[in-house]
């Protein structure tokens, strides 16, 4: 008996893998709104990195009041208006990007570089530490995240990093999972097995033959993770946790533009425009990939 | 005997969850903070006034025995007091967290009422204008901070057209003159009960901007779920069957198809329901209800953590009964599932 075993079942890029590829780029490039959703989600990005040159008003950006110029609807010379303080709203905006992106990011990372490992060991060795592990995925699961968000970001106290933590907390058991799935499928396989015949160390079989199997699952999850991750930093702040005044954040701008919204609503309008246009590009952007990465819904290139 | 096997399995799953979450937030609410006793006695402490709080509070006993002591009071309904009030929180909770639950109901009805219908229709009509309006609708439900759509939703509807009140969960005047007799906590159900239509009205007015808000989740979550399952129904053969014996179009969508692409949505309205619980937290502060969400951000900024893991443990033992349900309820219908 002959088995067929395909190039990339060995675990290296074949010309197969490489078509595919390039399939995926072109049935990306035939999606507006995807293309649309990637290229809003780097003109952010851009802001936030070059804020300090975009406005004219840097240190009103960082938080520096300017109170005679407070509640000034949008204007030439503050294209957003200026807040409860007289700070450019533009400038709040800009700078509070590099907040609520680095969150967005970091929580994910977080997320991922320990949900990888735990769900990789888990579907690998299975058995007891399968257990262990699972299990302590279902105790997170069980709470529902932002509540629990919260809670440990009480606890903790109130700042970005610990806000960062929190949230990164209510997520990681979702890529343990995800990565345990896929492993355990990896794991059946003829070139692991053949593998671990000729002796390769388990760590070497996680590293190079398990891993890079994953990540595509694993970075579609993230893309379509980090808009909600975004999204729940920005309703930790809003509550009173998380970036504390007067440094820039979008959440906290709604909370504190909130009780004025009626009769001046520019400045928490604003924040939440640029809360609502990021997450929805990291969303449409996560459902564009997944549809490319799936071929069941690829459409006919 | 299998399905048997499978509930018993499910049930001591939920009740070690249980237990595990209880030992995550008592340990949030007793080791985590800097000192629950200074905090109790309030600012510029004595020395002498935090070792008898310590006492008091029994912060002075091991661990373990600390938590027993804790969990025998949770199971006897005693969860301690608030650290700023000192009042009970359990009787806190008996007033807060009907208002939570109206709120949170009344938005699942939208989110029934609307997301079905339109998800059905988007379904059989996929590629149409409509079924891209709708879930572009959809993904902006998901997408929406809703804490600022509760504020455009007021700016709207109280400060332009003025036809919906700002906030609150009744008007001033209707609380001193025609008081809601309290028997369930649900406002509305309370005025229908005892025909006080005066109260029913406000308290109707006041509920549809927060409930709206709390819905978009849940709708867009609804429209997809429904929208999916119906394109899948709709290919079956039995449908192509309806289709030539000339049953109506309205008949094959709304009761032939959607008989069995309700079930998954079925599924997404339970999930959408806890997630909901804690969605509420930020619509309640937005439009000042006072439900467990107002409770739970005012003992954020005074750091009450009694409260804050109590509110935590009641909405947690809340979302693990139901994901038992629903888990129970699908395998009851579909004899494939397993753990």
């Amino acid at each position: 008996m002959t088995i067929a075993v395909r190039p990339d079942e060995i675990g290296e890029p074949s010309p197969a893998r490489l078509k595919e590829y390039h399939l995926m780029l072109r049935a990306f490039r035939r999606d507006p709104l995807a293309v649309v959703s990637l290229v809003m989600i780097i003109v952010f990005i851009l802001g936030a990195i070059f804020a300090p040159v975009l406005t004219p008003y840097p240190e009103q950006g960082r938080g520096e009041p300017n109170i005679l110029e407070k509640f000034q609807p949008p204007s030439r010379v503050h294209l957003l208006g200026t807040d409860y303080l007289g700070r450019d709203v533009l400038a709040r905006i800009l700078f509070g990007a590099r907040s609520s992106l680095s969150i967005g990011f970091l929580v994910v990372f977080i997320a991922v570089a320990i949900g990888i490992p735990l769900g990789a060991i888990a579907g690998y060795y299975g058995g007891l530490i399968d257990d262990i592990i699972m299990r302590t995925t279902d105790m997170f699961l069980a709470f529902p995240p932002l509540l629990l968000a919260i809670a440990i970001a009480a606890a903790l106290g109130a700042n970005f990093t610990n806000a960062m933590i929190a949230i990164a907390f209510t997520w990681w058991p979702w890529y343990a999972r995800l990565v345990r799935a896929q492993t355990l499928s990896l794991r059946k396989l003829y070139f692991i097995e053949a593998a671990r015949s000729i002796g390769v160390s388990d760590f070497t079989i996680i590293i190079r033959h398990i891993l890079p199997n994953v990540l595509t699952p694993v970075l579609v999850q993230a893309t379509m993770d980090i808009g909600g991750a975004i999204l729940t930093g920005a309703a930790i702040s809003f509550i009173g946790l998380g970036v504390q005044p007067p440094a820039p954040d979008w959440g906290k701008m709604i909370s504190t533009g909130r009780i004025y919204f009626i009769e001046r609503p520019w400045f928490a309008g604003s924040a939440g425009a640029a809360i609502f246009l990021v997450t929805l590009a990291f969303n449409l952007l996560g459902d564009a990939i997944r549809d490319v990465v799936d071929p069941r819904t690829r459409r006919a290139a | 005997m299998y399905r048997l096997e499978y509930i018993i399995r499910r049930l001591i799953m939920a009740i070690a969850v249980l237990i595990s979450v209880s030992i995550v937030t008592f340990f949030i609410a007793r080791v985590v903070p800097s000192d629950p006793a200074a905090a109790w006695v309030g600012s510029h402490p004595t020395e002498e006034q935090v070792a008898q709080a310590r006492e008091t509070l029994g912060l002075d006993r091991p661990l373990y025995e600390q938590y027993f002591r804790y969990m025998q009071g949770v199971l006897h309904g005693d969860l301690g007091k608030s650290v700023k009030t000192h009042q009970p929180i359990s009787t806190d909770l008996k007033t807060f967290f009907p208002a939570t639950l109206e709120l949170v109901l009344v938005s699942m009805l939208i989110a029934i009422v609307f997301g079905i219908p339109l998800g059905v229709f988007s379904g059989a009509g996929k590629g149409s204008l409509l079924d891209h309006t709708t879930r572009l609708l959809a993904i902006a439900g998901v997408s929406i901070p809703t804490f600022w759509l509760g504020l455009i939703l007021q700016l709207i509807f109280f400060g332009r057209l003025g036809f919906l009140p700002l906030n609150g969960r009744i008007s001033t005047e209707i609380a001193l003159y025609d008081p809601i007799s309290q028997m369930t906590g649900f406002y509305l159900i309370d005025s229908a009960i005892t025909g006080n239509w005066v109260a029913f009205k406000d308290a109707l007015l006041h509920i549809i901007l927060p409930a709206f808000t709390l819905a978009t989740y849940p709708l867009g979550l609804t429209i997809r779920m429904t929208r999916s399952t119906m394109i899948e129904v709709l290919n079956e053969k039995y449908i192509l069957a309806a289709r030539v014996a000339g049953i109506s179009e309205r008949a094959i969508l709304f009761i032939l198809a959607l008989k069995n692409a309700i079930i998954p949505t079925i599924t997404v309205l339970g999930l959408s329901f806890v997630y909901s619980l804690t969605g509420a937290i930020l619509v309640e502060v937005v439009f000042s209800w006072p439900g467990l969400g107002t409770y739970v951000t005012n003992a954020v900024l005074s750091i009450d953590f009694p409260v804050i893991v109590s509110v935590t443990l009641l909405v947690t033992v809340f979302y693990v009964f139901i994901n038992l349900f629903l888990d129970l309820a699908q395998a009851m219908i579909d004899p494939r599932v397993t753990l």
